[in-house]
C-alpha cells in the first residue's frame, strides 16, 4: 500500500439549502485498497460519492488527488483525473450490444470511422481478464441478466483506465451467485492496484472484500476501521451511533432465549 | 432466447466455423478459476448452412425480431392483388414509375428515420417539403436566382426550420409532438402566404435541379450500361467491404462471417440489383431521382452505423440517462437530428417540385406526412426509438408507392386512397407494437 493516498478528502462539507448533508468528512483511499463506505439511509454516502464524482461540487474542504489539491466541479473533471463511478441504476443502453456500451462515448476510431473490430477485440480481452462470462459481446444489453449487466457496467468503468472506482451498491439487486461474481470482480480490481470505494448495506459483503470500513453517521465521520480486526458489532454500533440499538437488543434477546 | 427446443446450442455444433478462435483462455491471475471457453455454451450459435438460417430465422420471428419480413410479405400480397386487378401493374413501365415516385417521399422518410431512432416524431416534414418547393420557386422564378444556389438555400432553410423545432424540443422542453404539430400548421401557412393569390408558380424545367429531379432525367442519359454499372458497383462494393471486414476480424482473432455466408448475401444482393436494373432498362432506364435517393441511403447508413455521431443517435434513443453519463450532449443530438429531418424534408420537397415542375398549394399536403411515417415504420424502424435502419425508408417506400400506384391504376377515388393509407399506417404501427411486446418477452428489448 502506497504512503500517499490516491484520493483523500479533507474536511469536506456540503449543504443543500437548510440541510447540512456533509460536515468535515475525511476519507482516504490508497491504490490497491477497497474502502467500504457504510452508514444508514440518509447518512450522506451517496452525497459523498457524488462530490467525488463531480455531480455535486463541495462547499468547503479539500479534495486531494495523489497528494495534490484538485478542484472537481463537474463529472468531466472527475473522469479526467481517473475516477470512474458505477451508479446503482446502471445506465446502460438496452439497444446497444455489450461492445457498444463498453465503449459508449469513447469509441475507438480507425481513419475517422468506428473501429468495431478493435473494440470487439479489446472488449473480449477485458472481459476475459476479469473472468466475466457473457454469452457474446455482440448481444444487446436487453438480453443480459441483472448480474451480467452489473459486471458489464463495472467493466465499462475500467475502459478509461481509472485509478479509483466507485461502486454504489453493486450487489443490492443480485442473487447469491451473481453477488459472488461481483465480489470476485472487486477483488480483481484491487489486484489491478485500483482504489475502490464500495458503498454497501450488506455487512457480509463488506467483511468479505473490504480492507477498511469508513462509517458515516448523520453526515459526519463516525470511525474508520480495519476490517480484519473489527467485529461486526463494532461496525453496527458505529453506524447506528450506540452500542444499545435495535440490532444489539435483538441479538441479546436471541442469546438469552437460546440460553433458556 | 425463450425457445430452446429447435435451436442449436454452441456446444452441440462442433462443425461451427463461425467462431474464429475455438481455444480456451485461462485467466492468468486466478489459477483456481476454470478455463473460460471463448464460446459460451448458453450462446445460441447459428449452425452452418441453410438449416442454420432456418432455425435462426424461426427463433428471431418468435422473439419478435421481424426485421424486413413484414415488408416482403406486404409486397407479395400487394403485388398479387393489384396484378390480379390490372395486368399492367407489374409491367416494366409501371415498376419504373414506382421506382421514380418513391424517391420523393423516401427522402422525407430518411429524415424521419433519424427522428424515430430517438423515439420522437416529426409531424412537420410534409409541410416543410411543401414550403421548400415554394421557397425554391420564389428564389428561381421571382428573383431569377441560379437554380443550384437556390437548391442550396432551400435545403439550408429546411435545416434551419428543423434546428429551430429541435431547439424548442431540446432546450425548452416542449414535447416534439407539439412543436412539430405547430410546425405542420405554421409552415403550411407560410407556404400559402408565399404563394399568395397566384396559387401556383411554374418552374421552368431547364433550371438545373428541377430537371435533375424530374421524370425525364435519367442516369447516363438512358444508356443501357448505366443501370448495370450501378448494380455492378453495388455488388463489388458490398463484396469488397464484406471480405475486408472478414480479413480484419480474422487478423484480430474475433468471430467473423464465413465466406459461404458472405457469398450468399452478396449473391442475393446481386440478383436483386441486376433484376431491378434489367426491368428499369426495359422501360426507360434509372431515373436520376432514384440514383440520388439510393446514394443518400448509402451515405446516411454509413453515418448511422460507422460514425460516432450515429452511435450517439442510437445511444440517446436507447437510454437518455446512459447517453448523458457517457458524456454525450443529448440536446446537441436532438437539435441536429431534427435539423437533419428538416433538411431531408426540404430535399424531398425539391423532388416533389421536380415531379410537377411547379410549386403548388397542394405540395406536401394531403397524406404526404402519413406516407413518410408509414414507410419508415413498415420498413422496420421502431416508433419507440433505438431500433431501425435507414434502409427501412427504401423498403417501406416500395410498399407504400406500390399501393399508391396501384390505386391510381385502378382509378380509385382520393377518399378511398386516404382510408387505405390510414389503415396501412395503423397496421404498420400495430406490427411495431406487437413485435416490441414479444421482444420484451424474449428479453430483447
Amino acid at each position: 500500500m502506497s504512503a500517499t493516498p490516491v484520493l483523500a478528502l479533507r474536511g469536506v462539507s456540503k449543504r443543500f439549502g437548510a440541510v447540512q448533508a456533509l460536515t468535515d468528512v475525511e476519507l482516504e483511499v490508497h491504490a490497491g485498497e477497497v474502502v467500504a463506505l457504510v452508514g444508514d439511509n440518509g447518512a450522506g454516502k451517496s452525497t459523498l460519492v457524488k462530490t467525488i464524482a463531480g455531480v455535486h461540487p463541495i462547499d468547503e474542504g479539500v479534495i486531494e488527488w495523489e497528494g495534490r489539491p484538485v478542484s472537481i466541479t463537474k463529472p468531466h473533471d472527475a473522469q479526467g483525473l481517473g475516477v470512474a463511478t458505477v451508479y446503482q441504476d446502471l445506465a446502460l443502453c438496452d439497444n446497444l450490444d455489450v461492445v457498444g456500451n463498453l465503449f459508449l462515448g469513447r469509441e475507438l476510431l480507425h481513419r475517422g470511422v468506428i473501429d468495431e473490430v478493435s473494440m470487439e477485440k479489446q472488449a473480449r480481452e477485458l472481459l476475459s481478464t476479469l473472468s466475466i462470462r457473457i454469452p457474446s459481446v455482440r448481444i444487446p444489453i436487453a438480453s443480459l441478466s441483472g448480474g451480467q449487466r452489473q459486471v458489464v457496467a463495472i467493466a465499462r468503468a475500467l475502459i478509461g483506465d481509472p485509478k479509483v472506482v466507485i461502486l454504489d451498491e453493486p450487489t443490492a439487486a443480485l442473487g447469491v451467485e451473481q453477488t459472488a461474481q461481483v465480489l470476485d470482480l472487486v477483488e480483481r480490481l484491487r489486484e489491478r492496484n485500483l482504489g475502490v470505494i464500495l458503498i454497501s448495506h450488506n455487512m457480509a459483503d463488506v467483511k468479505a472484500v473490504a480492507d477498511t470500513v469508513a462509517v458515516l453517521r448523520l453526515g459526519k465521520n463516525n470511525g474508520s476501521f480495519p476490517v480484519k480486526s473489527t467485529s461486526h458489532e463494532e461496525i453496527i454500533a458505529a453506524i447506528t451511533g450506540a452500542t444499545d440499538n435495535a440490532v444489539t437488543r435483538r441479538a441479546e434477546r436471541r442469546t438469552t432465549e437460546a440460553a433458556k | 432466447m425463450s425457445d430452446t427446443s429447435n435451436v442449436v446450442k454452441g456446444e452441440d455444433t462442433p462443425k461451427s466455423e463461425k467462431i474464429g478462435a475455438q481455444d480456451t483462455v485461462a485467466p492468468a491471475d486466478d489459477p483456481t478459476a476454470a478455463p473460460v471457453p471463448v464460446v459460451d455454451p448458453r450462446l445460441l450459435v447459428r449452425e452452418e448452412g441453410l438449416k442454420g438460417y432456418v432455425t435462426e430465422f424461426k427463433r428471431k420471428i418468435k422473439g419478435g425480431e421481424l426485421g424486413s419480413l413484414p415488408v416482403f410479405i406486404g409486397l407479395i400480397v400487394i403485388w398479387t392483388i393489384f396484378q390480379s386487378q390490372n395486368s399492367r401493374f407489374l409491367s416494366a413501365d409501371n415498376l419504373s414509375n414506382i421506382s421514380y415516385f418513391l424517391s420523393a417521399t423516401g427522402m422525407l422518410a430518411i429524415g424521419l428515420v433519424f427522428v424515430l431512432l430517438l423515439g420522437e416524431i416529426d409531424l412537420s416534414v410534409g409541410s416543410v417539403s411543401g414550403l421548400a418547393s415554394t421557397v425554391f420557386a420564389v428564389f428561381v422564378v421571382n428573383h431569377g436566382m441560379n437554380g443550384w444556389l437556390a437548391l442550396v438555400l432551400t435545403i439550408v432553410t429546411g435545416v434551419g426550420i428543423g434546428a429551430l423545432q429541435g431547439w424548442f424540443f431540446a432546450k425548452i422542453g416542449v414535447p416534439a409532438f407539439v412543436v412539430t404539430l405547430a410546425g405542420f400548421l405554421g409552415w403550411n401557412g407560410l407556404m400559402l402566404w408565399l404563394l399568395g393569390s397566384s396559387g401556383t408558380i411554374n418552374i421552368p424545367d431547364d433550371s438545373g435541379p428541377v430537371h435533375l429531379f424530374g421524370q425525364n432525367s435519367f442516369f447516363m442519359d438512358q444508356a443501357i450500361v448505366g443501370a448495370y454499372l450501378l448494380a455492378g458497383l453495388a455488388v463489388v462494393l458490398s463484396l469488397v467491404g464484406n471480405l475486408g471486414e472478414q480479413r480484419r476480424r480474422k487478423a484480430a482473432g474475433v468471430p467473423f462471417r464465413p465466406t459461404s455466408e458472405i457469398l450468399l448475401r452478396v449473391g442475393a444482393l446481386a440478383v436483386a440489383a441486376f433484376v431491378a436494373a434489367a426491368v428499369l432498362n426495359s422501360s426507360a432506364g434509372v431515373s436520376n431521382a432514384l440514383v440520388i435517393f439510393l446514394a443518400a441511403l448509402v451515405i446516411v447508413d454509413f453515418v448511422l452505423r460507422r460514425t460516432t455521431y450515429g452511435r450517439k443517435v442510437f445511444a440517446v434513443g436507447g437510454g437518455i440517462e446512459a447517453a448523458r453519463r457517457a458524456g454525450i450532449s443529448v440536446p446537441m443530438v436532438r437539435i441536429t437530428v431534427f435539423a437533419i429531418s428538416g433538411g431531408f424534408a426540404a430535399l424531398g420537397g425539391m423532388f416533389f417540385a421536380g415531379q410537377t415542375a411547379s410549386a403548388t398549394l397542394n405540395a406536401g399536403g394531403g397524406n404526404t406526412l402519413m406516407l413518410a411515417i408509414a414507410a419508415a415504420v413498415i420498413g422496420g424502424t421502431s416508433l419507440f426509438g433505438g431500433r431501425g435502419s435507414v434502409w427501412s425508408a427504401l423498403l417501406g417506400m416500395l410498399v407504400i408507392q406500390s399501393i399508391q400506384t396501384g390505386l391510381d391504376l385502378l382509378n380509385m377515388n382520393t377518399s378511398i386512397q386516404y382510408m387505405i393509407t390510414g389503415a396501412v399506417l395503423l397496421g404498420a404501427v400495430v406490427i411495431d407494437s406487437v413485435s416490441r411486446r414479444s421482444q420484451k418477452a424474449a428479453g430483447r428489448a
